[in-house]
């Protein structure tokens, strides 16, 4: 061997393009027109559609105007809903962050900026359909008329507090509502979901179920682990991974490395993937639906990357001012999902700027009116809590003698 | 009654099972078409369809998290690790989520799934085809944890732990499946079609969790033991001449402690036994107890006999493995001290 073909080596370790103090700069990220992508038939075959794993569906062009073959998959009164279930998250987050703030609860994370994802994906979905989601897509639970009271008695672990305190803030639960109770452990609900689809299989159900994580969890093993059984036993499962660009600080292309796209890893699998402008309601409602329809038919899973950005801090315990310049999330190309909507709305004429300010102000009454009822029942740190007695409770579906020992030990 | 050995034990408990619960779906690598690599499955892919009992990817954690999600859809899974081993890459799953599913959702979500997996050593199976793990999941709160000894309670205990609402990992001593073992590597070992043991019952019965099985009456000092370790007991308790009554737990979580403060209060004497590493090992967890709960009736100190704090060998097999001379000291030593 020769010396000459030697040289040393060097590690790549991928940055992001601008850090604090810089300008933020998405000039490489390519946006493609609204409309422009094609429609496939919901049976295409994962590598004839390969295209739209690595360019962005949209549907909401800069007018306002829904174009293309993705357009029209929602009524006048089902986008008008959509605006208004966007903007009660937003009022939800605003208020928790704040009650965070204020010590009445410990921890609390926003979906700021990423509010058209779950909300637009809920609405594809029917009953008896279960989500496992992350601990980013409480959209799914306000799209689906779970009561904003029960959301914020779990934030405040009081006495309402469905999982009677057991839990951080932010991890609900509800089978009812088709949302998969929330685990702290990045990725784990993959493999689950996919595991959920192969039940409904194994019975002959029509039910089908949704997985749910972020671009920076893509890199635990449990999303190949969800990838692979997805793809081997062709289950009624919607892969989808919300690409924030951000884990907490960590930017996308780490995760990701240099090339491809995260769609586009689900075309190592044979899974058909498919990239959509997750700030644009009408898009994932219609990539959703797509998919929802692949599921039902028993034509498999689809793997959907909704483009986005986070841009609020990752938690309450975060200060993003620390990794990424100040404005970003203004700088985004998508913009925002709200103003989108409400453009769109506007130019079709169903919608003004008075009645959204007026809309705004309904939905943040609304969730002022919950957090007066939740907080009748106490919050973290005043008033009623769940007994110390329920610590014990719930660990085996029949309490084991040691822990019987236990809790007349801590005398509840 | 038909004798079997414990793979025909724990087949037959997976056969009963299917049968009286659609909602039983068996799987895991190599245990469909094949029958399982020590065919623990054999013929119930045939019997039941392959959407019943299938083969899976080489993924601990795809199938752990799988069954998980199954068992959230209404199923009752009954998955395979193929070694206890291996079951590392699924340790995510098994302690973060199948352990605290019903905890974390308040029973809004539960996980009625059992993790059947070949485990221990004497088989000359190294680093990797002979560990004993169950320290590692009786320190999960939320998880069952269950070893056999025999045909007969491996099938009782496995039809148990299907039909428990919890989660339960059920540990089958590999060395066992086809005959006892007293830890006499230089014998003939004698298939179970010998032993009494090996008389199973046709159809559903069940062992419930959490009781020990008195395996030899004694007034001398009590063994406390599962699994393989059973047999080498009673061994070493007949080549020593200690009358010993060893109690073979079953059940780790949840442990009998009843009957293991009854027997060591009779006896005023105590030795652990097991196969897993001694350090932070399940002895330490019993030889606590028993301290805490028989110390002014014991005349001795608690003894425990276990693995070296050495991964597990190869060669160095029986000098390993705590056979019945190991054993049988410790007892002498505690009969003295």
């Amino acid at each position: 061997m020769s010396e000459l073909h030697r040289s040393s080596l060097s590690l790549h370790v991928p940055e992001p393009e601008v850090r604090p103090g810089g300008s933020p700069d998405f000039s490489n990220v390519k946006i493609p027109r609204a409309g422009e992508a094609p429609r496939p038939e919901p049976d295409a075959k994962a590598e004839d559609i390969r295209k739209l794993a690595f360019t962005i569906i949209r549907v909401l062009n800069r007018e306002g105007e829904a174009v293309g073959p993705w357009a029209g998959s929602l009524t006048d009164e089902q986008l008008k809903a959509g605006l208004r279930h966007m903007l009660l998250l937003r009022a939800f987050d605003s208020r928790m962050v704040i009650a965070q703030r204020q010590g009445k609860t410990s921890f609390y994370i926003q979906n700021l900026g990423e509010e058209a994802i779950a909300c637009a994906f809920r609405k594809a979905l029917g009953p008896g359909d279960m989500n496992f989601p992350t601990y980013r897509q409480a959209g799914l639970l306000i799209a689906g008329d779970y009561p904003l009271v029960t959301m914020m008695n779990q934030i405040y672990s009081n006495a309402g507090d469905p999982l009677k305190g057991r839990q951080l803030p932010i991890m609900y639960s509800t089978r009812e509502n088709g949302f998969f109770t929330i685990s702290g452990n990045l990725a784990t609900q993959y493999p689950q979901a996919v595991g959920w689809a192969m039940a409904s299989a194994i019975k002959k159900d029509d039910k089908i179920a949704a997985a749910w994580i972020g671009d920076g969890s893509t890199a635990e093993s449990d999303f190949h682990a969800g990838l692979v059984f997805a793809s081997t036993y062709k289950a009624p499962v919607i892969l989808n991974v919300v690409n924030n660009q951000w884990a907490i600080s960590t930017f996308q292309g780490v995760a990701r490395g240099g090339a491809g796209t995260f769609a586009a890893r689900g075309l190592g699998f044979g899974i058909p993937s498919l990239r959509v402008d997750g700030n644009d309601y009408l898009a994932v409602h219609a990539v959703a639906s797509w998919a929802v329809e692949r599921a039902r038919r028993n034509l498999g899973p689809t793997l959907i990357e909704h483009v986005t950005y986070r841009a609020g801090a990752h938690s309450t315990s975060d200060d993003p001012s620390a990794y990424r310049p100040k404005g970003e999330s203004d700088a985004w190309p998508l913009g925002d999902p709200v103003i989108r909507l409400k453009n769109h709305l506007i130019a079709k004429g169903l919608w003004s700027e008075e009645r959204h300010v007026q809309l705004a102000a309904e939905t943040m009454d609304e969730v002022m009116t919950a957090q007066k009822e939740a907080e009748s029942l106490g919050t973290l740190h005043s008033g009623d809590r769940p007994s110390s007695r329920e610590m014990f409770e719930g660990v085996y579906a029949e309490m084991p003698p040691h822990l019987r020992r236990q809790r007349q030990e801590a005398g509840v | 009654m038909a004798r079997m050995t414990m793979i025909e034990a724990v087949r037959d408990a997976m056969d009963v099972s299917m049968g009286q619960d659609p909602s039983v779906v068996v799987f895991g690598e190599d245990v469909g078409y094949f029958g399982g690599v020590f065919r623990a499955t054999q013929g119930l892919q045939e019997k039941y369809g392959r959407d019943r009992c299938f083969d899976a990817p080489i993924s601990e954690s795809g199938i752990v998290g799988a069954a998980i999600g199954m068992a959230a859809n209404g199923l009752r899974p009954c998955v395979e690790i193929q070694f206890a081993d291996y079951m590392y890459p699924a340790y995510d799953q098994i302690t973060q989520e199948a352990a605290r599913i019903r905890y974390r959702s308040n029973g809004d979500f539960t996980c009625p799934i059992t993790i059947r997996m070949p485990t221990g050593g004497g088989i000359f199976g190294g680093q990797t085809h002979s560990q004993s793990p169950e320290a590692l999941f009786t320190h999960v709160s939320g998880l069952k944890v269950v070893i056999p000894s025999n045909p007969y309670d491996a099938k009782g205990l496995l039809i148990s732990a299907i039909e428990d609402p919890d989660p339960v990992i059920f540990m089958e001593p590999k060395r066992l499946y086809n005959g006892p073992f007293d830890g006499h590597h230089d014998r003939p070992v004698t298939p179970w079609s010998k032993h009494d043991a090996g008389e199973v019952p046709a159809g559903r019965y069940a062992i419930p969790l959490g009781k020990a099985a008195k395996i030899r009456e004694g007034a001398d000092l009590t063994l406390l033991t599962y699994g393989t370790m059973v047999h080498v007991a009673l061994a070493a308790a007949a080549e020593t001449g200690v009358d010993a009554e060893i109690l073979d737990l079953r059940t780790l979580v949840p442990l009998d402690l009843d009957a293991i403060v009854e027997s060591v209060n009779k006896t005023g004497r105590c030795v652990i036994l097991h196969e897993a590493t001694l350090t932070s090992g399940f002895g330490g967890e019993l030889a606590a107890l028993v301290a805490q709960h028989c110390f002014y009736r014991l005349e001795a100190p608690i003894r425990r006999v276990a693995g070296w704090d050495t991964p597990y060998p190869h060669a160095q097999e029986w000098a390993y493995f705590p056979g019945p001379a190991r054993v049988g000291q410790a007892m002498l030593e505690t009969m003295e001290g």
